[in-house]
């Protein structure tokens, strides 16, 4: 019997490489408040987690065929539609649920840790 | 994955925003300086941000060309500077600095904003190299 890491980390491990992505995207939104004629870009988390449990282990990464954009609440003159408060809320959220994925890997190594030990 | 893409986009809007505070400050700088043909008077500058789409939904920013502004200059009848013309007209540059000063301040709360990310980039960064730790 041995210990397979990606079974017992579960979903979380995916859960964290995605929001880390995300992270990126939100980031280029904000960069990018000011610049005419940008479209903000936002991921659709839920289902890209859906799809990688889906396929196992398959690589899912962000491709163009399947951007989702932002829906501004006040569309602007110069074609912009990153709104700077609604983009600042999604990457404080994404980056704390980053923490929350993080903290209960390791809550679950520190469960692995001690059946190892045996304590 | 990357850490370094985010740090990368952050930072290129951080130097797209400060070359707008450059043209603002100078833009501010020369707001009353008078000139003796329509030529040689100063325009307000602005920059102009394009984004470079990477891959994987990553964007970063670019000043593509910093432009003059095409508002018409004030014209001012002051025969006593020596810079004024045959007709005793000098002209002073279109920059408005009310709007100017709006536009300052929201560079620089861009500015911050992307600081911001930077430093939350950090914290996250660090707190998963403590994976497993403890």
């Amino acid at each position: 019997m041995t210990i397979n890491f990606k079974d017992a980390l579960g979903v979380h491990a995916d859960a964290l490489e995605l929001r880390a992505e995300r992270t990126k995207v939100l980031a280029a939104n904000i960069a990018n408040e000011s610049t005419p004629g940008y479209t903000a870009r936002d991921v659709d988390f839920g289902a890209m987690l859906q799809d990688r449990i889906d396929t196992e282990n398959g690589e899912l990464s962000l491709s163009d065929d399947q951007p989702l954009y932002r829906v501004p609440f006040h569309p602007s003159a110069d074609g912009n539609t990153v709104e700077i408060g609604v983009e600042q809320a999604a990457f404080g959220q994404n980056s704390s649920d980053f923490n929350t994925s993080l903290t209960f890997i390791n809550m679950q190594l520190r469960g692995l840790a001690k059946a190892i030990n045996g304590q | 994955m990357g850490f370094k893409d985010i740090s990368q986009i952050a930072g290129s809007a951080m130097a797209a925003q400060s070359v707008r505070l450059n043209t603002i400050a100078s833009n501010l700088a020369n707001a009353d300086v008078a000139a003796g043909s329509e030529a040689e008077a100063y325009r307000a500058r602005k920059p102009v941000f394009a984004s470079i789409l990477g891959n994987e939904g990553s964007a970063g920013v670019q000043v593509l060309d910093v432009v003059e502004s095409a508002e018409p200059l004030r014209r001012v009848h002051e025969p006593d500077n020596p810079k004024a013309d045959a007709d005793g007209m000098v002209y002073y540059t279109n920059v408005n600095e009310v709007s100017e000063m709006a536009d300052m301040m929201s560079a620089s709360r861009a500015f911050e904003t992307n600081v911001e990310v930077l430093g939350r980039i950090k914290s996250m960064q660090q707190s998963l190299l403590k994976l497993g730790e403890s």
